[in-house]
């Protein structure tokens, strides 16, 4: 029998929400401005809404913005789409062990809640070594916390509109920097890591100015090559 | 809602579902070669990183910020220094915000 029980379903739902709570601050601006922004960029209020709710991805939703006020065609805003969300093609995998057991209504609602800010607060709990069998559930909580919290900022930004004090002169966005820092820092314990998050900051500043997030993509990509390669030659050494 | 703009949503959420479920889909029926498991290990640190460094290190975007009148950097160094003593993941972060107001209340 277990000393310590596991935290009940709703017990691990909560937790993923009260650990979002820096994300949602950080989100909190964004939404509020892409809310705002919507209807001077020709969408309708309905659309914007209906953006926040069935697609539910920040940087593609501002990216859009644009395209649609220089009347992009149906095309590019959608392969933009596409380009600007490839990151997420690899949280999916990252998340792959930890819900590869889940059934398949589980693994699509996850999916479709799978953001950057959720990504890296599961991480962390994922990451834990106790057994719960129910990770999933604070996942589930994380997910639902970042979606209502963007909906109501959209909302809320479509509804006052310009009017409103802007949220974006608070510094709330500093939330993410801290967050991302709090969970990147502790990894950082061997030396193919440590490579790894170099080369990712580098590529990164060099390629800051592609479009559709192309610097960040590729900069992702280019930490984890230089993490593998970094470890073969670590063994290489060892085995010398 | 005009047919084009039905047209960007229901396509923006198409795609972005995709993506998002491109490898949950498989679920059980797929194991890892060894290789993408190592490689995965990366992929947490890469990512993070590379949205974090270029938000600290120019926060308006454009302008490189490297001293110590930068909040972002201030207080991301914080968040840093306590997650790396081990101190639970929310304390870091609040410390980080607590230096990273400060800051700007002081300096600015």
């Amino acid at each position: 029998m277990h000393q310590h029980p596991h935290p009940s379903r709703a017990a691990e739902c909560w937790h993923g929400a009260r650990d979002s709570l820096p994300m949602l601050l950080g989100a909190a601006p964004f939404g509020l401005i892409f809310g705002t922004l919507a209807l001077p960029k020709g969408l309708s209020a309905g659309g914007a809404l209906a953006m926040s709710l069935i697609v539910f991805a920040g940087s593609s939703q501002f990216i859009a913005l644009s395209l649609v006020a220089g009347k992009a065609s149906l095309f590019v805003v959608i392969l933009t789409t596409l380009v600007v969300n490839l990151r997420h093609a690899l949280y999916s995998a990252s998340l792959l062990p930890f819900v590869s057991a889940l059934n398949q209504r589980w693994r699509a609602m996850l999916a479709f809640w799978l953001t950057d800010e959720t990504y890296a607060v599961v991480l962390y709990r994922y990451g834990e070594q106790d057994a719960s069998p129910y990770k999933q559930w604070y996942q589930l909580g994380s997910s639902l916390a970042m979606y209502s919290n963007w909906f109501v900022w959209t909302l809320l930004g479509v509804l006052l509109g310009a009017s409103i004090p802007s949220l974006q002169h608070l510094g709330l966005e500093f939330a993410m920097a801290a967050t991302f820092t709090g969970i990147v820092i502790p990894m950082l314990r061997d030396r193919p890591m440590v490579v790894a998050a170099l080369v990712a900051a580098a590529v990164a500043l060099l390629g800051r100015d592609l479009p559709y997030k192309l610097g960040l993509m590729l900069a992702a990509l280019a930490g984890v090559v230089a993490g593998m390669l970094m470890e073969r030659f670590a063994a290489r050494e060892v085995a010398a | 809602m005009s047919g084009y703009e039905i047209g960007v949503v229901l396509g923006m959420a198409l795609v972005t579902f995709s993506v998002r479920y491109s490898f949950f889909v498989l679920g059980d029926r797929v194991a890892f070669p060894d290789w993408v498991k190592r490689a995965l290990r990366y992929v947490p640190v890469a990512v993070l990183t590379a949205i974090t460094v270029p938000m600290v290190l120019l926060p308006d975007g454009e302008h490189w910020q490297l001293d110590w009148r930068n909040a972002w950097l201030l207080g991301a160094v914080t968040s840093g220094v306590m997650a790396w003593r081990r101190l639970p993941l929310l304390a870091a972060i609040g410390g980080g915000m607590a230096v990273y107001f400060a800051w700007r209340f002081l300096v600015a």
